[in-house]
């Protein structure tokens, strides 16, 4: 009796549920029907990282969006994606790595980590897992041999490229490299893997130049740097590359930079330390610094309409839209731009135009990757990101830099996209290193041509 | 109800002093380690195994051994991400360079470069106590990291000073499946609770309790501190070690120093005393709280509000929340998730019945 008025009262209630559910399972198969292509974003949007996190994949995400938004997706394939916090750890981007992985009935087919310990962390895993590793100008340098590495990629270039443009622009202002010799530069880096990895390169090119290298580690977060800039002064240096992370380091380099009186205009900033975030915190103390970047900051013509497009519908990623268009935003951009291309080529070379392309498949249109100036003025971003081509051994892009000062309020371009000086040389290296690695580890050496 | 002890005797030492007394933790734990051996395996895919079982257990692996050194031992220290470190650079070095050498054989000797490491930094405790040894301990973490990053031949002079974990091969196999490696990591972790359980209980684990309640009194009744107090640490350093070589072989894949910092260190504290200072359960527990809850906020919070809410702001309030779950947990219950365990084992001793 009981039971009977209390499935009596509860039916209307089953039944409203069930056609719910039902109405849920018929939308949600009908939207299956649609083709998709999943991406994964391992973003790292709070701790002392969190200006370049929450730029760079705030770049990546809008992009997306703005392709689906204007263009209806990539050749009628919309993009989606899912978010990760990996708070810029090592252990927690492997954790990010495995869960992104697989949405359903796909498969994650590129992995971006920002930042060269997560980098590491996951790389291995990458040629079982059949996903391409697209490093944005940090990482593993050598994995720009496509022989060794055939699922990474370097495409905004790498750190030994980044060295040898910079140190080349010391030599123009010293009036040439001649004059370089005897001349004291100071390498000063946060103590890990990243604030490590252009040295081998940097070594070498002082001995060629007859320059003075001291390497001068800051322990992280590297907010203490009194003792180091007092012994940049003692040691009487003409130059300071300076290979910081997160804006709390970079920012009080400068400033103790200032009280040391270290002259400003002999700082050159590393790529991930040159930000509008990492300058602004330290005032006036900031002007004169030089920064490498391989994304310019500006309102280019992509940026304008992402602005138009995406925030004018009040869908867009940045928390504060100021942001829109500094060096992370930026460069998140040119990272997307890349996945998205790498995904047309993907399309047409295996037939699959409007389709859903695979990990493999999306790796041979990320190695396929030729973008010209005319590419990039269509994209709408000639001069935020410089021309490249890869291939199967190259998986470097363009090695080209562009190198800006910050005048006090924002970065002034000083240069056009200028290549290193002797990329035969870089290029030695980067093939020897990879080379020692495959043999390390029994990996086999991919025959390209 | 569920806990009744009626009707189980013990009638001769053996049966008193056994692991598991009652005859239900017994079963409980056959059917645990049942589940965890041949049923989880399958039933798990790759995400669970590798991202969240493997360092789970791992991580509750290295709590244990913290809790050795604090909980038992009351020797309050800091430096267990150090010595992880030690044994990760151990192992390393062991397989790259002894030609051959067994993996297990390996993994033991970095345990043991840990616990001679442990032992030389333990030596401050028998002069300094509380605070101020997890200060001098402190410093065992600052200068390994700085020694493994200063020295090259430790990464065998790799120039970005990460190093690619060697494959784990035993017995000619190459365990490399997340699957495979979870079993090896089973298998360790699993060995080495017990063996800390047995230690715990005995009389190796009586002479660290007392040194803990009172050192003079101890040393009274005749037992050595410099002996007593120095095994804490070489056992517990072992166990980090351990822990740490199979965090950078079975986890991480890569052996790099930034990947044991101060700031692991810390965590390992917190799941201690999270989990419940002095048991072994309560590493598990913590190590659990610890490692996962952030993940499981994370998961959460992106579930639930997809991309409505800006991402920003979830990642933050996922670490507020973190927080003020640990503050709230440590107010209503300041023992640890061990104790928790141990009421509610009381309680359904007597359930449904109150008296």
């Amino acid at each position: 009796m009981m039971i009977d008025t209390i499935l009596r009262r509860a039916m209307p209630g089953i039944f409203a549920l069930g056609a719910a559910f039902a109405v849920a399972t018929a939308s949600s198969a009908a939207m299956a029907q649609e083709q998709e292509q999943y991406f994964g974003i391992p973003s790292s949007r709070v701790g002392p990282y969190s200006a370049m996190g929450t730029g760079y994949y705030g770049g990546i995400i809008d992009y997306l969006n703005y392709v689906n938004m204007k263009h209806g997706g990539v050749n009628g394939v919309k993009l989606t994606y899912d978010e990760c916090e990996t708070e810029y750890n090592a252990a927690r981007t492997v954790e990010c790595y495995q869960r992104l992985l697989n949405k359903g009935d796909q498969k994650m087919v590129v992995f971006d980590t920002l930042g060269t310990p997560g980098a590491y962390a996951v790389i291995g895993r990458m040629a079982p897992d059949n996903v391409v590793l697209a490093q944005y100008g940090y990482g593993r340098t050598d994995a720009a041999d496509g022989r060794v590495w055939p699922w990474v990629f370097n495409a905004a270039g790498h750190y030994w490229g980044q060295i040898a443009v910079k140190m080349n622009f010391m030599a123009q202002k010293e009036g040439g490299i001649d004059k370089m010799k005897g001349k004291t530069i100071v390498h000063l880096h946060i103590d890990t893997a990243y604030g490590r990895e252009p040295i081998p390169a940097m070594r070498e090119i002082a001995k060629e130049w007859g320059v003075k290298l001291i390497e001068i580690a800051v322990p992280p977060p590297g907010l203490e740097q009194q003792s180091q800039w007092l012994q940049i002064r003692r040691e009487k240096a003409d130059w300071v590359t300076f290979w910081g992370a997160g804006s709390g380091m970079n920012s009080t380099a400068i400033t103790t930079a200032a009280r040391v009186g270290f002259p400003r205009e002999k700082m050159m900033y590393v790529t991930f330390g040159g930000a509008e975030e990492d300058m602004i915190p330290a005032g006036d103390a900031a002007k004169g610094t030089y920064v490498a970047a391989n994304a310019a900051p500006g309102k280019f013509p992509l940026i304008q309409d992402i602005e138009k497009v995406v925030y004018g519908a009040g869908k867009g990623n940045m928390q504060n839209p100021q942001r829109v268009g500094t060096v992370y935003y930026n460069r998140g951009v040119g990272a997307a731009v890349m996945w998205v291309e790498a995904m047309k080529n993907a399309q047409r070379i295996h037939n699959k135009v409007g389709k859903t392309v695979t990990g493999a498949e999306f790796r041979d249109g990320y190695e396929a990757l030729d973008v010209t100036d005319d590419k990039l003025k269509e994209i709408g971003i000639l001069g935020m990101s410089a021309p490249f081509k890869m291939s199967c051994a190259k998986h470097d892009g363009s090695e080209r830099f562009r190198m800006m000062q910050w005048d006090g309020k924002q970065f002034q371009l000083l240069t056009d996209w200028v290549p290193a000086p002797n990329p035969a040389f870089i290029r030695k290296l980067i093939e020897e290193s990879a080379e020692k690695y495959a043999k390390e580890n029994n990996l086999p050496i991919r025959q390209c041509s | 109800m569920f806990y009744r002890e009626a009707g189980q005797f013990r009638t001769s030492y053996a049966a008193d002093s056994q692991l598991l007394p009652l005859r239900q933790d017994r079963v409980g734990m056959a059917i645990i380690l049942l589940l965890a051996v041949a049923v989880v395996p399958f039933v798990a895919n790759d995400y669970w195994l590798s991202a969240i079982l493997i360092p789970w257990l791992i991580l509750a692996l290295v709590a244990t051994g913290q809790n050795i050194l604090m909980g038992y031992a009351g020797q309050l220290s800091l430096g267990s991400a150090g010595f992880m470190a030690v044994g990760a650079f151990a192992c390393y070095n062991l397989i790259l360079r002894i030609d051959g050498i067994p993996f297990l054989l390996a993994l033991f000797l970095s345990g043991i470069c840990a616990a001679l490491v442990g032992i030389v930094f333990g030596l401050p405790s028998l002069r300094i106590r509380g605070l101020y040894l997890a200060v001098a301990t402190l410093a065992s973490q600052f200068f390994i990291v700085w020694a493994l990053d200063k020295f090259g031949w430790f990464k065998n002079y790799d120039p970005a000073g990460v190093i690619t974990a060697q494959p784990i091969i035993m017995f000619g196999h190459n365990f490399a499946s997340p699957r495979e490696k979870y079993w090896v990591v089973l298998l360790i972790v699993a060995a080495l609770t017990l063996a800390a359980k047995n230690m715990a209980r005995g009389s190796t684990g009586r002479a660290w309790m007392a040194v803990r309640d009172m050192d003079v009194a101890a040393e009274v009744m005749g037992l050595s501190l410099l002996r007593t107090k120095l095994q804490a640490f070489a056992i517990s350093s072992f166990y980090c070690g351990v822990g740490g070589a199979l965090f950078a072989f079975a986890y991480l894949q890569t052996v790099e120093p930034s990947a044991f910092t101060i700031d692991l260190s810390f965590r390992i504290l917190f799941m201690v005393i999270i989990g419940g200072l002095g048991t072994i359960l309560g590493s598990f527990l913590g190590a659990g709280f610890i490692l996962l809850m952030p993940v499981f906020l994370n998961v959460f919070f992106h579930k639930a509000f997809g991309k409505a809410v800006d991402a920003t702001i979830t990642s933050a309030l996922e670490q507020v929340i973190f927080g003020v779950l640990i503050i709230v947990f440590l107010i209503f219950e300041p023992l640890g998730f061990a104790r928790l365990w141990q009421l509610t084992k009381e309680r359904l001793r007597l359930w449904p019945f109150r008296h």
